[in-house]
C-alpha cells in the first residue's frame, strides 16, 4: 500500500441551472475581464488515499465521491490523482 | 402513559447538532393536542413514537451539503426503517433535504434561483389531500405560511418529476414560485404516502400571534396520521 494525493471535483451536472456561476460570469465585464465565459462553480476535495496503485486509488475516491461528496441527482465528480 | 394501559401517541422530533426548530415543533404540536418529545441524533431507537418529524435548522453545520452528514447520523437508519414500515414522516424545510439526501425522498434542493436566502410568507396550494400532510386539507386549499431557507429549489430529472406528478405525489405548489423549483414544487411525497418533505415551515403558522394559523391543518393531518384523535 502507498499514498495517493487526489484531487475529487465536484461540479453541477450539464443543464442543471448555476445561478453562483452565472453570477460572477455577469460580474466579469465591470471588472475589466472580456472573452471569459462557461464560469461554472463547484467544490474541490484533496484527499490522501491508502491504495495498492494508483488505480485502486481512483476506485476508491471514486466510490467515496459518488456517494458522499457528489450528490448524484445535480452533480458529477471528477477523481485525479495528483503527481 | 395512559391510565387506560393504552400507549401514549407521541411524535419524535429529531434533533442533529444545528437543527433549531425542534421547539417550535414541539410547540405546535403540543398546542394541537399531540404529544411530542426530542430524539438526539446518536439514538438508533425512536422510543415507539408514532410519527416522526425532522425539522428546520442546519444539521451538521449544512456541511458538505444541506443534510449530506445527516444521513449517517444512526438516527437517521432508524428513521429509514421506520417509513419503510409505514410510519409517518415528515421533514421540514432542511428537514426535506435531509429526506432528500438519505433517499427517503427522490430530488434534491439546490440554491434558489437568483442566490437570495428567502425569509418571507408563501401562499402555497394544496395539491393531494392523499398524504400524510395533507389528509385533512381541502385539494385547492391555499394556505399562508413562511419559508425561510437559501436551498430551497427542489429539481429532479424528468422521470422523477413524470412519476411525480402521474401518481400524485406532488403535495403542495407555491403560488408564485419564489425560489425557482420546477414545476412550483413546495412539498411532496414518497410512493407510499406517508412519508413528506416540504420547504415552508407549518409550525410558524400555528398560532394567532405568528401572523398565520395556515399550518395547522397542515400539522393535524400529521397527527392524525400518528393516531391522534385532533379536533370535531
Amino acid at each position: 500500500m502507498s499514498g495517493f494525493d487526489v484531487l475529487v471535483e465536484v461540479r453541477l451536472r450539464a443543464g442543471i441551472a448555476d445561478p453562483e456561476g452565472a453570477t460572477i460570469e455577469r460580474a466579469l465585464p465591470a471588472l475589466g475581464f472580456e472573452g471569459i465565459s462557461d464560469v461554472s462553480v463547484g467544490k474541490a476535495f484533496r484527499l490522501r488515499v491508502e491504495a495498492v496503485s494508483e488505480e485502486d486509488a481512483v476506485t476508491r475516491a471514486g466510490d467515496l465521491a459518488h456517494r458522499l461528496l457528489a450528490n448524484p441527482v445535480i452533480e458529477d465528480a471528477t477523481v485525479t490523482v495528483m503527481p | 402513559m395512559g391510565t387506560g394501559g393504552g400507549a401514549v401517541t407521541s411524535v419524535g422530533v429529531i434533533v442533529y447538532p444545528g437543527t433549531n426548530c425542534e421547539h417550535d415543533v414541539v410547540e405546535a404540536l403540543e398546542s394541537l393536542g399531540g404529544r411530542a418529545r426530542l430524539i438526539w441524533h446518536t439514538s438508533t431507537d425512536l422510543g415507539g413514537c408514532d410519527a416522526v418529524v425532522v425539522p428546520g435548522g442546519f444539521a451538521h453545520g449544512d456541511y458538505l451539503r444541506p443534510g449530506a452528514i445527516a444521513r449517517f447520523s444512526p438516527v437517521t437508519g432508524a428513521l429509514a426503517a421506520f417509513a419503510a414500515a409505514g410510519g409517518p414522516v415528515l421533514g421540514i424545510c432542511n428537514g426535506f433535504q435531509v429526506l432528500t439526501e438519505a433517499g427517503l425522498l427522490p430530488g434534491a434542493l439546490q440554491k434558489n434561483r437568483g442566490l437570495t436566502f428567502l425569509c418571507t410568507t408563501v401562499t402555497v396550494r394544496v395539491e393531494t389531500t392523499r398524504s400524510a400532510l395533507t389528509n385533512r386539507a381541502t385539494l385547492g386549499q391555499r394556505l399562508r405560511i413562511p419559508i425561510n431557507h437559501f436551498e430551497g429549489n427542489y429539481t429532479c430529472d424528468a422521470a422523477t418529476l413524470r412519476t411525480l406528478r402521474d401518481h400524485d405525489r406532488v403535495v403542495l405548489r407555491y403560488e408564485d414560485n419564489p425560489n425557482g423549483s420546477v414545476d412550483d414544487i413546495a412539498g411532496i411525497c414518497n410512493e407510499g404516502r406517508n412519508v413528506v418533505g416540504l420547504m415552508p415551515h407549518p409550525e410558524r403558522a400555528s398560532q394567532e400571534l405568528l401572523g398565520s394559523t395556515d399550518g395547522r391543518v397542515l400539522l393535524e393531518s400529521l397527527l392524525s396520521a400518528a393516531g391522534v384523535p385532533v379536533g370535531a
